[in-house]
């Protein structure tokens, strides 16, 4: 993970030189910043997995019963005989994309990148509270990743019963037909876990101990606001899967019951936990992206981010309700359906703070002086791609409405417009954002485009139709749609998805070309190429050394005095002291105020 | 934290519990608080599932007493309760600079706490014994009272939920048990002071949580 | 391009009309949500793109408007969610299941639905029952009531065109209950991730009229041994 410009041997003026071998630097680092950059090679590794595996789906669906091209031969004969995909095969799949995606890209994406990467530079601080916590919590999820993938490579195949695992399907390999694979799966998340939690005790602590004098509450950046936020949900939330994947592990290895209805287990029991993780996790998927989307909006229109306090607020309130709404996943699981009213109404009042985010992402723009550079384009499609994940919500929310369309494609258009449309367009925008100053250099603009686009109609493309394709009755996790007649007419469409979504797939090869060529040839960044008034760009050096700032930074005003008119600039960063902040001049007729429009 | 700061910038704040703002716990502290947290949402998740188990189908639970030695466990609880007392007083005794009463109340600690496992060990070989075992297919207690061949005394569920709390929680106890045993090694070495002591305070937090777990279990499980 | 169309065609059961007016109230109000935001979106970015000279107004927030647009969505939502209250109470709960049903039981396994009609008795359970597999016969003059099991996994009942999906869960009882408002053939498909072959747990409901009906019954009565 070589850095050309020089990080190793750059320390800050009047520090103790400190000379760090090779591996302390780059291995085993205990710097934010090294273990960060650490977790985005992994993590966009895994993402890119991630897309492969879904690109294999995509085949069956758009191809079905058609070898795989190319590569089709290198599939074994318990997988893909000859090239063709099998059903067992189709349900890993199914279910690996999902897992890989959820717990190996987008969590370690928006914790172990952004988390480690901003909070302490945000905040003032040097590093985190716990440097070698944090190491830990990088290496321990490596071995965590290779367990899951090596589910692929054992007798029975991988986990089959989806990224959900309901039981019993995913407790007896009598009904799956999976042994080892399921037990990997269920061991590699409990191990991941823990770099998880780790992540989460290390940005909670760092954030409540170590801002800077002057770095009140409610000065705080909105991305580690939201990346604290989710920093409880993943504190709270993941022990309970633990909790879960032990007893399934145990239910599958040594024989206990918990879920077993041939000795009074309860299926639904394994559900109610799961989905008692599984929904704070789905906010713990989306929240820190909406902080890096409100920092790019505000940076990229010049302006303050609208509302700041209320979208403050609101991030605590999704988090907080997140915790009561669970049971919407299960409407139709054979729940007591008075329970299904009072979740539909918690549900739907979660559309709530959601709403109020979106309303202040376009009162943001209002009126702003708007730079539609590469990490904008990507802030802003999350935006539009959001609205559209969270209007779909509505409909499965109301507990009716949600009887024809649960578990239909209706349902995975929504899931890929909140995850991709949403968390990856706001990872893919704080990518390009932060890139300068992660590396020292401008990510390529030119190239940084034309991924923006041809990934923004491909990825709708793909996506879009999915929601009539569940109007209409299509199941999802069904191997072969063709089974059934009334399907066999959206045939066309399952083939167009595919199409686009290998585009969609191979446009991301462009993103991954951009990444590394321009660590090492893009142009040279200055230290705050975007103006910005928070502390990572405007006060520590580009990139930063080890340690972050000379001296203790001290904090005068929030982080969006953007064009303010105490400032001849359009920015005011927040360390600057009054004094030293250059003030427009005067006016000869008192009267007269420039009007931004 | 504290063996990282001399490599840092020397004009940086030099001890994190004099970092400003924040509140007034010293990052340890709050990250050990932190995952006592994130503990009680996982012995929340086993003792849940239990709960609602229990409720569902109370004719695999039995009375406590009829497969469960109460008394020998509750005899294990006041023991418990007495390392707790025996982890304040080695606090205590640091923070009044004494060294020698810190080791010897560690020590006190440590073989509670392994006597403590130790006898839950031997409940465990007992309970097995008369057929009372997580496994839902091989679960044939008897009960205390039970004689070979008699009736089977509750259902699989009431094994599997047993073992699952109990052991996470003997596991937690034994974990502690070996922390307190290096903390213990430290203190020999001189390594707390009247005024850092920090690993001794760490150590008794999780020590009391762990015992405070049990007390929870104790009553859910071999009281009601 | 039939499948690219947020309509939906017309549903053969008495609850799927109720269902689809609820899903073109939430279609209607998220559709124009749906429009005025993505048109605002898109006039800002025109509208306020930077050019050279250009200055973004200082506007930190607006508590009004803050009130605003927490309270009519807040009120908006709440309304859907109480509009779903009834119709979801009606379809599932077991207490509003209409008297005259008649009761079929579904059994479902990897990878097939098994039907068991009560026979002449009228009565499940006794030595007058008779299981067909995969196809689900119901006169259109009377609602069926479904009791629902499975022998294995967890599967789910769906019932496309009816608008209606039930999960069925191994060691619970489960309940669904329909009334068709149409004869004809409409496809059964199970929902729920079963296994290898849950891509082909499918299934035909057949609607009869009532003396269309009678006549399936009594074949089947006859072919008992």
């Amino acid at each position: 993970m070589a850095t050309t410009v020089a990080t190793a041997g750059d320390h800050v003026a009047g520090a103790e030189h400190h000379e760090l071998g090779f591996i302390r630097t780059y291995i085993f680092s205990t710097d934010h910043k090294m273990i960060a950059k650490q977790f985005l090679v992994a993590s966009l590794v895994f993402l890119l997995l991630g897309g492969l595996l879904a690109g294999v789906v995509r085949w069956q669906l758009g191809f079905p019963g058609q070898p795989i091209p190319l590569i089709g031969s290198l599939f074994s004969d318990t997988t893909a005989p000859g090239g063709i995909i099998l059903p067992e095969f189709y349900n890993s799949l199914v279910t690996m994309h999902a897992t890989f995606m959820i717990f190996f890209a987008i969590m370690p994406l928006m914790l172990g990148v952004w988390g480690n990467y901003l909070i302490p530079l945000q905040i003032g601080a040097p590093d985190m509270a716990f440097p070698r916590l944090n190491t830990f919590s990088f290496w321990i999820s490596i071995p965590a990743g290779l367990i899951m993938l090596a589910g692929f490579f054992v007798e029975g195949g991988h986990a089959g019963a989806g990224w959900t695992s309901y039981a019993p399907l995913s407790a007896d390999p009598a009904f799956s037909g999976v042994y080892m694979g399921q037990i990997l799966w269920l061991v590699s998340l409990t191990i991941v876990g823990f770099s998880s939690l780790s992540g989460a005790v290390n940005y909670i602590t760092t954030v409540i101990n170590m801002r800077a004098p002057g770095m009140t509450w409610f000065r705080i950046p909105l991305p580690t606001w939201a990346l604290f936020v989710t920093s409880w949900l993943v504190l709270l939330a993941i022990p309970i899967l633990t909790g879960g994947l032990i007893m399934l592990l145990l239910d599958q290895t040594i024989g206990t019951g918990f879920f077993a209805p041939a000795t009074d287990g309860e299926p639904l029991l394994w559900q109610h936990i799961f989905w008692y993780f599984g929904h704070p996790e789905v906010y713990i998927l989306i929240l820190p992206g909406m902080g890096l989307a409100s920092e790019v909006l505000a940076n990229r229109s010049r302006k303050p981010v609208f509302g700041y306090h209320s979208m403050v607020v609101a991030i605590i309130s999704i988090a907080f309700l997140g915790w009561v709404v669970w049971g919407h996943h299960m409407f139709q699981s054979g729940m007591n359906p008075l329970l299904g009213t009072s979740f539909m109404i918690s549900t739907i009042i979660i559309a709530v703070p959601s709403a109020i985010k979106v309303f202040n992402w376009l009162g943001t723009l209002w009126r702003g002086n708007i730079h539609l550079d590469v990490p904008m384009l990507h802030a802003l499609a999350f935006v539009s791609m959001f609205i559209i994940g969270g209007l779909s919500g509505i409909f499965m929310a109301s507990a009716p409405v949600d009887i024809p369309i649960h578990d239909t494609y209706f349902i995975v258009a929504h899931i890929h417009y909140v995850l991709f449309g949403g968390s990856l367009f706001s990872i893919f925008a704080g990518i390009t954002y932060w890139f300068p100053k992660m590396f020292g250099r401008m990510f390529g603009s030119k190239l940084g485009k034309v991924h923006f686009w041809i990934t923004f109609v491909s990825y709708n493309l793909v996506f879009f139709p999915m929601h009539t394709m569940g109007l209409k009755g299509h199941i999802r996790r069904i191997y072969d749609p063709n089974q059934y007649t009334f399907l066999e007419s959206m045939q066309p469409l399952n083939t167009l998805i595919t199409v686009a979504a290998f585009v969609l797939i191979s446009a991301q090869f462009i993103f991954a070309f951009n990444f590394f060529w321009s660590m090492f040839r893009g142009n040279k960044a200055v230290s705050n190429p975007w103006n910005s008034n928070t502390l990572e760009w405007a006060l520590a050096p580009t990139p930063p050394p080890h340690g972050n700032f000379v001296g203790t930074p001290r904090v005068y005003r929030g982080p969006y005095e953007y064009s303010s008119p105490e400032s001849i600039d359009d920015f005011l960063p927040q360390h600057l002291p009054p004094d030293r902040v250059q003030r427009p001049p005067v006016p000869r007729d008192p009267g007269f105020l420039p009007t931004g429009d | 934290m504290s063996s990282h700061t001399p490599a840092l910038q020397g004009n940086l704040m030099v001890h994190d519990s004099t970092y400003e703002p924040g509140i007034q716990i010293y990052n340890m502290k709050l990250g050990m608080w932190l995952f006592l947290l994130s503990e009680v949402m996982f012995f929340t998740s086993l003792l849940g599932t239990y709960v609602i188990l229990r409720f569902a189908h109370p004719d695999h639970f039995a009375d406590p007493g009829a497969v469960l030695n109460v008394p020998l466990t509750a005899f294990n609880t006041f023991f418990l309760i007495c390392s707790s007392v025996t982890m304040v007083k080695a606090f205590a005794a640091i923070q009044k600079g004494d060294q020698k009463g810190l080791k010897l109340w560690l020590l006190a600690t440590i073989l509670i706490g392994a006597c403590f496992v130790g006898i839950q060990a031997i409940e465990y070989g007992a309970l097995v014994h008369e057929g009372f075992v997580p496994m839902a297919a091989k679960y044939h207690a008897l009960g205390r009272t039970g004689v070979e061949g008699g009736p089977i005394v509750g259902g699989p569920l009431y094994g599997s939920t047993f073992y699952i709390m109990t052991g996470f929680h003997g596991l937690h106890v034994s974990i502690g048990v070996i922390c307190l045993t290096f903390v213990l090694i430290r203190a020999m070495q001189g390594h707390y002071t009247l005024s850092d002591h920090r690993g001794v305070e760490l150590i008794g937090l999780y020590w009391h949580f762990v015992d405070l777990v049990w007390i929870i279990l104790f009553t859910i499980v071999y009281l009601i | 391009m039939q499948n690219w169309s947020w309509l939906l065609d017309e549903s053969a059961s008495t609850v799927g009309p109720h269902i689809d007016r609820l899903y073109y109230v939430i279609l209607v109000v998220t559709g124009i949500v749906f429009f005025a935001t993505e048109i605002t979106l898109l006039w800002f970015i025109f509208r306020y793109r930077h050019r050279e000279g250009r200055k973004a107004a200082y506007i930190q927030g607006s508590t009004k408007a803050e009130i605003v647009w927490t309270t009519i969505p807040a009120i908006i939502v709440l309304s859907i969610a109480l509009a779903s209250r009834g119709l979801w109470a009606e379809i599932k709960d077991p207490a509003l299941v209409p008297a005259n049903a008649m009761t079929v039981m579904l059994t479902a396994k990897q990878f097939e639905w098994n039907l068991t009609y009560p026979g002449p008795d009228d009565e499940l359970g006794t030595g007058d029952d008779f299981t067909v597999r995969n196809r689900l016969d119901v006169p259109i003059d009377r609602p069926t009531r479904l009791e629902m099991y499975s022998e294995d996994v967890i599967h789910s009942f769906y019932i496309p065109d009816f608008r209606l999906k039930q999960d069925v869960v191994p060691g619970m009882e489960l309940m669904m209950w329909f009334q068709p408002t149409r004869t004809g053939e409409f496809p059964i498909g199970c929902a729920e991730l079963c296994g290898i072959g849950h891509t082909r747990m499918r299934g035909t409901l057949t609607v009869h009229t009532a003396s269309e009906y009678q006549t399936w019954m009594n074949e089947h009565i006859q072919a008992q041994p």
